[in-house]
Formats: structure tokens, sequence, C-alpha cells
């Protein structure tokens, strides 16, 4: 007890204690300039639940988690594959693909904005080849998907390690006893390396999700939750809400199901994983 | 022992949330004798909290029995509304803050800002009458209370790249500047050949984001367009006049005139020298130097006339505040005729007597008497302050989501109806 002692204090100080007062904030009518607080029950979420912005931006949230967990994950194991190996130079690449994730997310923002502007790089190169590309932030079926792009790039990289460890963990002797026997590399892949290796895609899966359903920079940074609401994910939504619109209670009582939905999934993950995910001690 | 282990845990557990609790809870008690006060603002430029400092510490010596220290603070969070009330929310209440134009009415209706007119006017030598009405009215309530006094009263001008627009071969727009040809159109005519012989952006309004689309709502009063009725309680995005002004807007970006917008990102800055033309106001000018010839123009005439626009920021009283009486005599200092003419030299004053040439040429010190007279001072006594409405904080996303479609080539007329269904309700109240 004495060892994580320290470490409980700051989580309780830092984490449980914030987070008991944000669900006393959801149940009151809080406005911080006039400093009028008063208590109104579950009225907050009442509205939530007739709020058609609350909705679509939780499909928002929703459709953003899938593509990144999908796209980061995919992308990130390919790497890990790719990169597993024994070549000279290998360790450049390796560094070259976690780079991003050192970079601050600002800067990374700012950046992708230069490269997605109408008249931005991207563009320019498909100039190149004779492609007139898309406003790719002001037009609504690419915004979000070029918001998840710049998500996926930043973030790979975390996931490709910790792939690229699991990989290396995977023992040699049954990829060789198996192209023995005639396995294709691709049938080596689903049958043993993928099984060996389930522990670290729930890990991955379970961060990515939660992470997926945090994001904000990018969006305030490159959409500002347009165009429409294509963008309006959550945490943008809680910003605006209690900062533009100045209601910290109804702001809170998003934050309230915002846990509840990364806490949900992250459940189901959790409670689902004995059915494939056969390596655990 | 596990058992002893337990409670000894469980205490340690409560201890820490009671100690969260009683540290987060309470204000002060109130102060007696000389009291500290501290000012929020969104300005960390040297030169300001210089001169803010200067005639703070004027202030202190002669009132040392009332107070005994002011502090400037700037806020320095991007959003100035956000991180002021952040830090109110966590405890940490300013007796005075700049309050931007757009969230003045509502402040004022809320009671978040403390009636100052009494002070004010009855402060020897205040001339609360020298203030123009036009500038004062935002701030006030129906009664003729004052609850800030706008420091800062800025018209919107239509600032020109002569070099860009002559390598384009277009005329001199300087020229057209007070002639029936001085027109919208005619601008952006020029802004479209320029941009389409030079690759450089148009037309552009530098703080225009999705996000901060009263900037160019506010424009549309030059085709007899209002965002809202004058009581503000019923919606005018729907308006023939508003639907006209915004599909005129949207086939500007089809044609270049006005650069496509691409998400939240800002526009090209026009001290980059690659912007034909820039609407912004005044501060604009301390960016520019001799790289590029440019000039200071009033905004052009719509097809219902020409109609200038101001941008103010106030300084008020919190009513949060615990030293309102003591803020409120700093105040009426600080904004007295002799400091609004230091204040003059970074921020256009909106006291009649101070609207001269030698006055503003120390706020712009790179523009001409004749552009300061023509786009300033000529400007500021018929000028409208950018609309307003007490409600904007709660349907300002709203109508950002709605008009999405009009910066991208969608249908004007289903995104005004929808933005005046999403926010109709909250404009009746």
């Amino acid at each position: 007890m004495a060892f994580v002692a320290p470490q409980l204090l700051g989580v309780i100080i830092l984490g449980l204690v914030p987070f008991l007062f944000v669900i006393w904030y959801s149940l009151n009518e809080w406005r911080p300039l006039t400093g009028e607080m008063e208590f109104i029950g579950l009225a907050n979420y009442e509205q939530l639940s007739s709020d058609p912005t609350f909705y679509a931006s939780v499909a928002a949230s929703l459709l953003f988690g899938v593509a990144i967990l999908v796209f980061n994950l995919g992308i990130a194991l390919s790497l890990a594959v790719l990169l597993n190996q024994r070549l000279r130079g290998i360790t450049t690449f390796r560094t070259i693909f976690f780079s991003p994730v050192v970079v601050s997310v600002v800067a990374w923002s700012v950046t992708w904005g230069f490269l997605l502007a109408p008249n931005g790089g991207i563009n320019g190169f498909l100039k190149l080849v004779g492609i007139n590309g898309p406003n790719w932030l002001g037009d609504p079926s690419t915004a979000l998907i070029s918001v998840v792009a710049v998500q996926v790039f930043k973030g790979v990289g975390m996931n490709m390690v910790l792939f690229l460890a699991a990989l290396q963990s995977v023992p040699e002797e049954m990829l060789e006893a198996a192209q023995l026997d005639g396995a294709s590399r691709w049938r080596s892949f689903r049958s043993i390396t993928v099984p060996m290796i389930a522990p670290t895609i729930l890990l991955t899966s379970i961060l990515t999700t939660i992470g997926s359903l945090e994001v904000f920079a990018p969006v305030q940074l490159l959409t500002g939750g347009g165009p429409g609401d294509s963008t309006n994910v959550l945490p943008f939504l809680l910003f605006r809400t209690a900062f533009v619109s100045q209601q910290f209670g109804y702001a809170s009582a998003i934050g309230v199901v915002l846990f509840a939905i990364i806490l949900g999934l992250t459940l189901l993950q959790w409670f689902t994983r004995r059915r494939w995910v056969h390596d655990e001690v | 022992m596990r058992a002893l282990r337990t409670k000894v845990a469980v205490f340690a557990l409560t201890g820490v949330i009671a100690a969260s609790l009683t540290a987060c809870s309470g204000g002060n008690a109130a102060q007696s004798g000389p009291v500290d006060l501290t000012m929020a603002l969104w300005s960390s430029n040297e030169a300001h909290l210089a001169l803010l400092n200067q005639i703070g510490d004027a202030y202190v010596a002669e009132h040392g029995d009332e107070v005994s220290s002011i502090t400037f603070e700037p806020v320095t969070n991007p959003d100035y509304i956000a991180g002021l009330t952040t830090q109110i929310a966590g405890g940490d209440v300013p007796d005075l803050a700049w309050i931007p134009e757009a969230s003045g009415p509502e402040f004022v209706k809320e009671g978040i800002l403390y009636d100052v007119s009494t002070v004010l006017e009855s402060a020897d030598g205040y001339e609360v009458d020298d203030i123009l009405p036009a500038a004062l009215t935002p701030w006030q309530d129906d009664d003729g209370s004052i609850f800030g006094y706008p420091f800062s009263n800025s018209p919107f001008a239509l600032y020109v790249n002569n070099d860009l627009v002559a390598a384009a071969g277009q005329p001199d727009v300087a020229a057209l500047s007070g002639t029936p040809d001085y027109t919208w159109q005619t601008v952006t005519d020029i802004a479209a050949a320029t941009n389409a012989a030079t690759g450089a952006a148009g037309l552009n309004i530098p703080t225009f984001t999705p996000t901060n689309w009263s900037t160019v709502t506010m424009l549309g009063t030059a085709w007899g367009a209002e965002p809202w009725s004058e009581d503000g309680t019923s919606c005018g995005f729907d308006s023939p006049e508003m639907v006209d002004y915004l599909t005129w807007y949207q086939d500007q970006i089809t044609r270049g005139a006005i650069p496509a917008v691409a998400g939240n990102a800002a526009p090209a800055a026009f001290a980059s020298g690659d912007v034909a033309f820039s609407i912004a106001q005044l501060s604009q000018s301390g960016s520019l130097d001799d790289t590029f010839d440019w000039t200071f123009l009033p905004l052009p005439s719509g097809p219902e006339g020409y109609h200038p626009i101001v941008g103010q920021a106030a300084v008020s009283v919190l009513e949060r505040s615990e030293n309102k009486d003591q803020a409120a005599g700093f105040l009426a200092y600080l904004t007295n005729p002799d400091n609004a003419a230091l204040l003059a030299q970074f921020f256009p004053p909106p006291r009649e007597s101070l609207l001269n040439v030698e006055t503003l040429s120390q706020a712009a010190p790179k523009l001409s008497p004749e552009e300061i007279q023509a786009a300033i001072i000529d400007v500021v006594p018929v000028a409208d302050v950018k609309a307003q409405n007490p409600a904007l904080s709660q349907f300002t996303d709203k109508v950002r989501a709605a008009l999405d479609p009009v910066w991208s080539g969608g249908d004007v007329v289903e995104a005004t109806t929808t933005v005046c269904e999403q926010i109709s309700p909250i404009l009746e109240g």
C-alpha cells in the first residue's frame, strides 16, 4: 500500500475528485460569470436526450472512433510486419514512422491544415498527375476522413511499436514448423501470429478507442466542428458548450455521457476478449 | 492486519476528498482599507502594458487610501472569453476586464457587469457627453446605466495592395474611392482579375473563419441585410436581402475573387503581400511596412449604399468583484479625457474631442492624414457597431453549422432557412 500511495494520491486528487465534481456540476445549472449555480437534478440529461446537435455529435464521434480504430490498427500492424525484419537501416524506418508520435499535436495539425488547403501541398501534388483535389476540410464528404487521416498518421507509430514488440515475441520455431508443413505466409500469419499477438491487439484496441473518442485539438484547429456538424465530435461540443455558450452544467452532462460511452465500449471489448484472446495467464 | 490497512486507506481517502472540497469552497472576506485591484485583458503587448501600468501607478499615488495596487493580467488563452471564464470559474475573479463587443449585450443582460454610470457622471471633468452615443449605446441598458467604456472604437476599412493590383493591370482603387464606382462589385471584379493574373488572394477578411461567421454577415448591411431584427428577437437570415448578399458572396468565392474557405484555418495575412484586398481595422496597419505600396480606404458601397461598421472593445467592472466601487473609481480615472488621449496612442477612441488627425496618427503612424480623415474620422460618428445579440453565445454554433454550406457552394436559401429554424426559438426567448 505504501508503494502505491503516492500514485494513488495523485489519481485521487487529479482524477477521482474532479470527476466527482463533474458529476455534481452536471446536476446543476452553472454559469461561472454570474456565479449562479442552481441544482436542477437530471434536467441537463433530459435536455440532452432531445438535443439534435448532441445526437449528431455522438454519431460523428462514433464514426470517428471506428474509422481511427480500423485504420490505425490496420496500418500499424502492416507497418510492424514490414519492419519486423533484420535488415540494415531498419531502425531508421522505425524511427521515421514513430516520430509523429512525439511531435506537438498543434504543430502537426497546423501543418496538415496547410497541406489539406484547397491550394495546399496535397492538391498541388494531385494537380501534377492531372487530378483536381477537393476542398478536403471544407467539403462535408471529406472533412471527417481528413481529420481521421491526420489523427491516424499522428498516432500509428505508437501502435506500430507495440505490435513490433509483440511480433518479436512470436516463437520462430512455430512459424518454421508451419512453413515446413506447407502453410503459406498468410496462413501462418492468420493462424499463428495473430492469435499469439491477440493480447497486444486487445490492448491497442482499447487504448485507441479511448483516445479516438477524446480527440479535440485537430478538430479545433482544422475544422472547428464543421462543415455542418460532420466533425463536431463530443469533446469539441463539450468545449464549445462550456466556454462559448457558458453552460458549464450542460457541458458537464455531455462529459459524463462521453465517459459512459468510453467506459461502455471499453468494458464491451474487455468482456468479449475471451472469445478471441486465448493467451491469458 | 488487512482490516487495519483497509481502514487506514478509507480514512486517508476520505481526508483527501474532504480537504479538496474545502480548498475549493468559499471566497475571501471583504477587505477593509486599501485594496488590490486586478484587470484582465487580452493584450500582452509590452507597450500597452507599460501605458496601463503608468496610468495605474498614477492612480495609486493619488488614491492610496482606497487602492494599494493595480495589476494588469493578460489572459493567455487564445480564446479570451474561454480563458476569462475558466479563471472566474476557478474563483479568481478580476475586478475589471476587457470585454469584446460580441459579448457586451449578453454580459449586460446577464448582470455580469457593474453599472458605473453614477461614478462616471460624478467624476470631475469626465464629460460623459463627449463619448459618441453610437459607441456607448451597446454598453447601456434601457435605463441609461453604463456598463462599460468602449476604449477601442475602431472602424473596418479596406486595405489595398496597390502593387498587386497594378501588376494585374487593374485601375487605381484609391482614385475610385468617393466616386459612384467605388462599390463592392467593382472591388471584387478587380480582386477576381488580380487573382486570375497573379495567383494572389483577391479579397479576404483576416479574422474570418466559419466559427467567426459574423465578420462576413456584418458586410451585408450594404445590401440592407441584418442577421436579426433591431430588438434581436426575430431572425433576419432568411430575408431576401441576406439571401441576395450571401449568394453574391458565394459567387465571389466561386469566381476566385474571395479565397475558398478551407476548414477553420485563418486566411492569409495582408502583410504577406499576397493579398490584394483585406477588410480589417486600424490595428492591422501596425504589421505593415514599406515592402509593398498599400492604401487604407473606407468600405465600398453596396446595393443599399454605404454602411460603415465599427468593432469595439470595452473595459468594465465585473459585478462579482469584491471591490466594485474602488474598481469603478479607477475605471473613471483610466477613461477620463486625459488618459483617453493616452490610450488613443493604441486604440481609436470613442470620444468626439479626440477624433482628430493629431490624436489618431499616434495609433496609426503609418497612415496618411488623408487616410485617417476619410477612413476613420469621417466614418466613426456615422458607423454602426457590428450586429450584437444578448443571446449570441447560445446560438452562434448553430449559425456556424447551418451556414457552412454557403462557403462551399451549397444552397443559400436552404442554409439561411435552416439558420432561422435553428435560432428563432432562442431569439424569441
